[in-house]
């Protein structure tokens, strides 16, 4: 879109994203449909959608919605329910997908990213299709249906139009991730379709207040570069529609990858209507505030969190701690480090920077006592006396007249010349910040 | 001929080697080759041999009729739709998992109305059932297939399954037992769900002893079926040869119009409960003709839903197999679930029916049980229902209250005709849950009346 | 209204239902269309205001499973296709879905 431009983006976000349970969400196959040996072998006649066939649901699926929804802020419906979102599709094997409709597990969570603030609007549980294949067999142009995803357990987080730009759509899917990973309840295996994103976008003009009257979605986008990609080319469409005084059609696109477009794929006319009902096969679920308390308590610190806490007590840089950890086990070493590194009186961020800079080697299995010494071994000074050290001092500068005179002269960074002279006349380890001081004060005279 | 005896006394008779399983087998298969193709009762006969007939198991081998809408491990399974014409299932429905281990054997699959969509048999895409008991007339529906091979003697007992009235009303017009359990009593999982929300799978049979005995097999939780309870199974047939005294029974519905034909009649024969010690009271309940917009709006709504998974895929051929009354019903329900008229449909008779709960609360305050004729008349003569598209509806409606409030009930001939040999049902209504109730009073009728041919031979 | 469903109307229903139907398909179902409509218009007059819905009538809830693996009801690929009319290497197989 142009510099000068006259609109802003106006944009929510849907994110589907797989559980990592065990077994599927409504029957007991194995959830696991890439580690599957042959195509529609993880399948029962819950799955297959056999006549007859009745889904029960998986508590910890549903747990682990709950958990997502208190680690993004969301309040939680202590009474829900399934409902039934009826279609037709080859990959739907009951022709209904198993849903939430008018009360999803959470709502009203947010999510910060730098941004700003985006609002989560729910985050609902459901289950996932079978995947097709398209091919030509013999000539014949075929769809090819695996049922062994079908009836995964997942989750669509649904946001508030907050999102204001691309970068931020495409932040906002990462944060999104990270913690979904963070919590040890998704892989979001974005290449496998573990987690799939889907953008709304439109414009409005600036200076007028609400929702545009128009949107288009886009679907089917599998990395979040490609959100930022997706949502950027919307932009400069909609604009150049929007300029000759028209708007554009309200219609769901998909994202063409190799071409970095978006095309369209189906509009309003004939739009879905999904006849939802709650599924009278699912006795609906009834929560008590204790129970939702302790699902609470297991929620870690998420990394935000950490890494700012972290900066107060103990003055590590984010720069550093962000990208030390990727789990809560990891994240629970590094805190019992600081504090011990803290009793110890030695500086958490020093340590730190030797741990990223490798001077420090460590292993998240290591007694976190082990590395302490690893640090202290690194920094070990050898006693020389302060007048000692002035002495060596005095014989490095008179031994560089000339150097001295440049120092003096204005040339200041010398200052690591000299440092490293005495080192050397020195042939021992001493604290550096106390030989720069004496250096400055000796050189200064 | 041993294929007319009862469940209770082919067991006792296998059990005091009276006669052998295999000399029963014979009369039945005798029967069925005699009657089946006029009949129209069985559309797939297991040709599996019956095993393990020397072990002792509960049910002894003995051979049990199966509506074809239960799904049977390596046996076809068609619902009587031409959709499901090659479909044979890879797994056993909790029920005939139950029934089997309890030692039955399925004989074969009986007629329905395609999809359970009726109330006449008439529907079923391979073609109508004749009632045994006068062959010019229907055996109701949709268990008709069930209720027939029963009343014709071409099984020792049958399974039906009820979403309103499908057990008792082909009970009724077939003069047999029907016994529809509380919703959540027997597993409907791998039976071909019709209206999710009302299915219950349950026995008919010759006496009410009987369908205690098969109850005692086929009901209790399932992991399987999340809206089975978890509440004991009781020995259902602890509740038989029970004194009546002190028995409060209601009796609804006798000043409904249409029923001027077989009121006195019932009202004559409901007498014996008084002789055997109960009270008896004629009392108001809510409006049946409320319960069949009910009724129709949510079996429509779930059916289209339900029917969806039909698409010759996986299994099956397409959706253009679908019969007249199957697409009827799909697009009924399609639309009072569509955008702008579920609230006005679904939403309103669900609400509707939390009113027919509550009175049933009320009622069932006042009285242990209630009664009235199962259905509005004799069966029907054959081709009656092909005019209506409401015929099931009209003809289910005295019970289809308590079908959406998921109560148990029993149908039990209360009535012969001499000359056209056809049979009254009096339906019998308890609290959910409380199956004994409807076995302890129906079983008393049974026994102190005429009207059940195998007791009176 | 609800006497005036049309031809048109059964056709949109149908495409929602997935059911495909001719012209004379669609007036004789129009007419069983008006006759169920009629018998349920009587709900109209029941007064169900402050009446909760009841969608589950044994009140049940939480009915739950726990996230195990149960593998006695998994088929193998064979049973899965057993009633299948097309497959393909272990696949169900449909007309292509998606133009090229």
């Amino acid at each position: 879109m142009s510099e000068s431009c006259k609109y802003h983006l106006v944009c929510g976000m849907e994110v589907h994203a797989e559980l990592k349970t065990n077994s599927k969400m409504f029957c007991g196959c194995k959830n696991d449909p890439f580690g599957a040996e042959k195509p529609n072998s993880h399948t029962c006649p819950v799955c297959l959608g056999m006549p007859g066939a009745l889904p029960v649901a998986n508590k910890k699926a549903i747990e682990w919605t709950i958990k997502l929804g208190l680690a993004l802020n969301c309040k939680i419906n202590l009474f829900s329910k399934f409902d039934r979102k009826n279609y037709f599709y080859p990959d739907l094997p009951k022709a209904y997908q198993i849903s939430q409709y008018d009360i999803p597990f959470c709502y009203e969570g947010v999510i910060e990213t730098s941004h700003g603030p985006i609002r989560i609007t729910r985050i609902h549980l459901e289950e996932d299709t079978g995947k097709l294949l398209h091919k030509e067999i013999k000539g014949e142009d075929v769809s090819l249906i695996d049922y062994n995803r079908s009836s995964v357990p997942l989750i669509e987080i649904v946001t508030e139009p907050d999102i204001k730009s691309p970068e931020q759509a495409e932040e906002y899917g990462r944060a999104l991730r990270d913690i979904i990973r963070y919590l040890d309840i998704g892989n979001c295996d974005m290449e496998q379709g573990g987690m799939r994103l889907e953008a709304n976008i439109s414009l409005q003009e600036n200076g007028k207040e609400g929702l545009p009257n128009y949107k288009t979605e886009v679907k089917n986008i599998n990395s979040f570069k490609f959100a930022k990609q997706a949502i950027e080319f919307e932009m400069e469409r909609q604009e150049e529609i929007l300029e000759e005084g028209n708007i554009p059609k309200q219609e769901t696109r998909g994202w063409d990858a190799k071409k970095s477009v978006t095309f369209s794929q189906r509009t309003k006319e004939d739009a879905e209507d999904y006849r939802y009902f709650p599924d009278p096969d699912l006795p609906p679920i009834r929560f008590t505030t204790e129970q939702i308390e302790k699902i609470r308590k297991d929620i870690p610190k998420l990394p935000h969190v950490l890494v700012k806490e972290w900066k107060e007590n103990y003055g590590v840089e984010e720069r550093y701690s962000s990208i030390l950890f990727n789990s809560p086990s990891e994240a629970k070493w590094l805190e019992e480090l600081f504090v011990l590194s803290k009793k110890e009186g030695l500086k958490a961020n020093k340590l730190v920077g030797a741990m990223v800079n490798k001077n420090v080697k460590y292993n998240f299995t290591d007694k976190v006592e082990s590395v302490i010494n690893e640090f202290k071994k690194l920094n070990k000074t050898d006693d020389v006396s302060d007048d000692d050290l002035i002495k060596i001092i005095d014989n490095v500068i008179k031994a560089n007249a000339d150097t001295v005179a440049r120092y003096k002269a204005g040339e200041k960074q010398l200052i690591n010349f000299f440092f490293g002279q005495t080192m050397k006349a020195l042939g021992k380890k001493v604290d550096g910040g106390l030989l720069r001081k004496l250096l400055t004060q000796q050189l200064d005279k | 001929m041993l294929n007319t005896l009862t469940l209770k006394q082919a067991l006792d008779k296998l059990d005091k080697k009276e006669v052998t399983l295999s000399e029963i087998n014979s009369d039945i298969n005798k029967a069925i080759k005699e009657k089946n193709e006029e009949l129209n009762v069985y559309l797939t006969l297991n040709d599996i041999a019956v095993t393990n007939t020397e072990e002792k198991s509960s049910l002894a081998g003995l051979p049990i009729a199966v509506k074809d809408n239960y799904c049977t491990r390596d046996l076809r399974t068609t619902a009587s739709s031409t959709v499901l014409d090659n479909f044979v299932p890879q797994y056993d429905s909790t029920v005939i998992k139950n029934l089997r281990k309890a030692g039955g054997h399925i004989i074969g699959k009986t007629n329905l109305d395609a999809w359970a969509h009726g109330s006449s048999t008439e529907t079923s895409q391979y073609g109508r059932t004749l009632n045994p008991r006068n062959t010019g007339h229907l055996p109701g529906g949709s268990s008709g297939g069930s209720a027939a091979a029963v009343a014709a003697d071409l099984c020792i007992a049958s399974l039906g399954t009820e979403t309103a009235g499908s057990i008792r009303q082909p009970s009724s017009w077939c003069g047999v037992v029907g016994l529809k359990p509380t919703y959540g009593r027997c597993s409907r999982y791998g039976v071909i769900a019709m209206a999710s929300s009302t299915d219950s799978p349950g026995p008919i049979t010759k006496t009410v002893e009987d369908a205690a005995i098969m109850l005692n097999h086929i009901a209790g939780h399932d992991q399987y079926d999340g809206t089975t309870t978890t509440k004991e199974v009781p020995d259902f047939t602890s509740f038989l040869d029970q004194d009546l005294k002190g028995m409060k029974i209601g009796v609804v519905y006798t000043n409904i119009e249409g029923l001027e034909e077989i009121k006195d009649t019932f009202l004559e024969q409901i007498k014996v409960f008084e002789k055997l010690g109960a009270t008896v009271e004629i009392v108001e309940a809510m409006d049946p003709h409320h319960a069949i917009g009910v009724y129709t709006i949510i079996q429509r709504g779930e059916v289209s839903s339900n029917l969806g998974r039909f698409d010759g895929i996986r299994y099956g051929n397409d959706r253009s197999f679908f019969g007249h009354e199957a697409k009827n019903r799909i697009m009924l329900g399609t639309y009072t679930l569509s955008k702008g008229y579920a609230d006005q449909y679904y939403n309103t008779a669900q609400k509707v029916r939390t009113l027919f709960i509550k009175d049933y609360k009320k009622l069932f305050k006042e009285y242990d049980v209630l009664i009235s004729p199962t259905s509005p008349g004799f069966a029907k003569k054959i081709g009656v229902s092909e005019s209506s598209a409401m015929f099931g509806e009209l003809e289910d409606m005295l019970l289809e209250p308590s079908s959406i409030a998921g109560l148990p009930g029993i149908s039990v001939p209360c009535y012969r005709d001499q000359e056209t040999n056809l049979y009254l049902g009096l339906n019998i209504v308890a609290p959910m849950f409380r199956e004994d109730l409807v076995i302890k009073a129906g079983d008393a009728f049974e026994k102190n009346t005429k009207w059940n041919s195998w007791r009176n031979k | 209204m609800l006497n005036k469903i049309t031809k048109q109307q059964v056709h949109h229903v149908a495409k929602l239902a997935n059911i495909p139907i001719d012209d004379s398909e669609a007036e004789k179902l129009a007419t069983g269309f008006r006759e169920t409509l009629e018998t349920i218009t009587d709900l109209q007059s029941v007064d169900v205001s402050g009446v909760e819905p009841t969608h589950q009538v044994t009140g049940m809830e939480n009915i739950l499973r726990e996230d195990k693996v149960d593998d006695s009801r998994t088929f193998t690929q064979e049973q899965a296709l057993a009633n299948a009319k097309q497959t393909h290497q272990g696949f169900f197989v449909v007309p292509r879905l998606i133009k090229k």
